[in-house]
């Protein structure tokens, strides 16, 4: 397991991490106030090539934190998984940003930048936070109208690596070089229009440059962990649960915990499309088993993972546990195993039925042992068995823990 | 006692807030002091900056204040001040609180810290406080839309390289540069 980001809350309690974020505040504020952006004309006066400092600090700062953020994943020291990507909701992304746009060069400031503004007692960066607090009721009143398009063109968790079909390391030298040639291009327009001679800017900006472009060689060249060197890191811990079995769930925890209106239970079944369709458990959901890192992905950016067991199903246990591994690996939190899988669940629960039957001979490792008379997939009674109808006796191991790293971005 | 204080503590204060003021900071100094804001974040906390997340909030407070119950009506706000939930109780919250307290200190320190209203040279007052309102509102209201602004997406979206995040600090610019021309006279 990676040691951050860090579980705030359970290491200083609430009142302590709120205390963290007032401070990451405090310091965010005092870099936007030293950087001028308390002032509107210094931000306007990027629209009109004269001062490039809004396009110089942005993405200074981009790329100073993308390159220490990927060094420190590429390490092992952070899992990117645990970090708030802000999903892709493509064209309510893009017309808002053109709607903010207007907003900028009418009003010359940003949220961000306005809120510095008024703390340094700048009239104007008033106005602005004022008029941001109507922006937000004009919006959360016609949200109702346009719900469809707000909610609409999402794609998850979205990279530019997806995007690209480039590594992670390429894609932060892409960046790296856009920046570096936008603040070149920013400084020859400075130069043309702003009226700044062209040796005006610091000198140890070369260095600076230079040293973020060996960085970015630096994580291309030590690359990203794959999900096999996350487990090997936690393999010793993770193999040891396994072997206590206090991971694999029983057949009668199961039925309970989704009879459970409290507990929210994702069922994931990993078998083939064939067996599939014979049956599978009401509310199971068939999953690829070459499919599982997306699988993974989904998981994490559901904002209920932390409420919510997911639970492996294969026929026994084999392929149920590599996909546990592969999840686990991935810091998903509270995934079990059906312990006995299928076949276990089906020795209980279709018991009585004549048309499911057990299989004569011997039958192969993770392969059904039982027939049936017709597919029906979800249509079993063992597949939706009433609870009452069964005297349950289990001895309960899911413990649920919220998942590390948030759930919500800063913006919702 | 408290007479003899007095003047003593007018003059300190008066010290405070007329210090010569300072120029602002190299803007690649200024962005690598900022980026490692955003990075101890992302590290610590696994949360990138946002500020417009904040102004959510603040109205959905408000909003209880003057008309209790109409939020629970309000579908885009009830999951953050729905019931008997308070809007104020978020990190969100905290980091935007942080951002006012920051600036603050660092235009104290600096001798920034005065009421003044910034403009353009060619417009009134009156123009600039109804432009910066008008402002005010149009970005946020898109900054919803967007689920983020400068801070949430641009910055902290773009460092995480986020396409979408990308897209938006995109349009963001893009429409930013292709007005500034015709409202130059708010500016030049």
């Amino acid at each position: 397991m990676t040691p951050f980001p860090l579980d705030l809350a359970a290491l200083f309690g609430k009142a302590g991490m709120y205390l963290v974020f007032l401070l990451i505040g405090f310091f965010f504020g005092y870099t936007l106030e030293i950087s001028g952006f308390n002032k509107s004309t210094l931000l306007a006066g990027q629209f009109y090539f004269r001062d490039s400092r809004v396009i110089k600090v942005m993405f200074t700062a981009i790329i100073t934190a993308m390159v220490l953020i990927f060094l420190a994943t590429g390490l092992g020291l952070l899992d990117y998984n645990l970090i708030w990507v802000p999903p892709t909701y493509l064209w309510p992304g893009i017309v808002g940003g053109l709607i903010m746009g207007v907003g900028f060069i009418l009003g010359g400031f940003c949220p961000g930048t306005s809120l510095v503004s008024a703390a340094t007692f700048k009239l104007d960066g008033i106005a602005f936070v004022a008029g941001g607090l109507v922006g937000v009721f004009l919006f959360s009143e016609t949200e109702k109208f346009y719900d469809a398009f707000f909610n609409g063109s999402y794609y998850g968790r979205l990279t530019l690596m997806d995007v690209l079909h480039i590594s992670t390391g390429q894609a932060v030298l892409l960046v790296l070089i856009v920046a570096l040639g936008l603040f070149w291009v920013a400084e020859k327009l400075e130069q043309l229009y702003g009226g700044k001679a062209p040796s005006t800017g610091s000198k140890p900006r070369y260095a600076a440059w230079f040293g973020t472009l060996a960085l970015g060689l630096v994580i291309l060249t030590i690359g990203q962990p794959t999900n096999a060197d996350k487990w090997n890191r936690i393999a010793s811990e993770k193999e040891a649960l396994l072997k206590e079995r206090s991971v694999q769930i029983s057949p009668a925890e199961l039925l309970t915990s989704i009879a459970d209106d409290q507990l929210r239970v994702i069922m994931l079944d990993v078998r083939s499309e064939r067996d599939y369709n014979l049956f599978h458990i009401h509310g199971a959901r068939r999953v690829d088993m070459n499919n599982m890192l997306a699988i993974a992905e989904e998981l994490l950016i559901d904002p209920k993972i932390g409420e919510t067991v997911t639970v492996l199903m294969s026929n026994d246990e084999v392929a149920a546990t590599e996909a546990w591994k592969v999840l686990v690996a991935e810091e998903v939190p509270n995934v079990y195993i059906l312990e006995g899988g299928i076949n276990e669940w089906l020795s209980i629960f279709a018991m009585d039925d004549p048309n499911i039957t057990p299989k004569d001979g011997p039958v192969g490792e993770d392969e059904l042992r039982y027939n049936f008379s017709v597919a029906l997939g979800d249509k079993w009674e063992a597949a939706d068995p009433f609870i009452h109808e069964w005297e349950l006796e289990f001895e309960p191991k899911i413990k649920l823990e919220k998942k590390r790293g948030p759930t919500a971005g800063g913006c919702g | 006692m408290t007479t003899a204080s007095q003047p003593e503590k007018t003059t300190f204060l008066k010290k405070l807030f007329n210090r010569p003021e300072q120029e602002y900071a190299d803007p690649y100094l200024g962005g690598i002091l900022l980026g490692l804001v955003l990075f101890a974040s992302l590290f610590i906390t696994g949360s990138g900056l946002g500020a417009s997340g904040g102004y959510s909030r603040y109205v959905a407070f408000i909003e209880d204040i003057i008309a209790p119950g109409h939020i629970d009506q309000v579908p885009y706000l009830i999951h953050i001040a729905g019931g008997e939930l308070n809007p104020l109780d978020n990190w969100i919250v905290m980091v935007t609180t942080g951002v006012l307290l920051g600036g603050f200190v660092s235009g104290l320190l600096h001798g920034r810290a005065r009421i003044e209203l910034i403009k353009g040279p060619r417009i009134s007052n009156t123009t600039r406080l109804v432009m910066a309102f008008i402002g005010g509102t149009i970005f946020t209201f898109g900054a919803r839309m967007a689920r983020g602004c400068t801070s949430g997406q641009a910055l902290s979206g773009g460092a995480v390289l986020s396409a979408g995040s990308w897209a938006i600090a995109f349009a963001i610019f893009g429409s930013a540069y292709a007005l500034a021309y015709f409202v130059r006279k708010l500016w030049l």
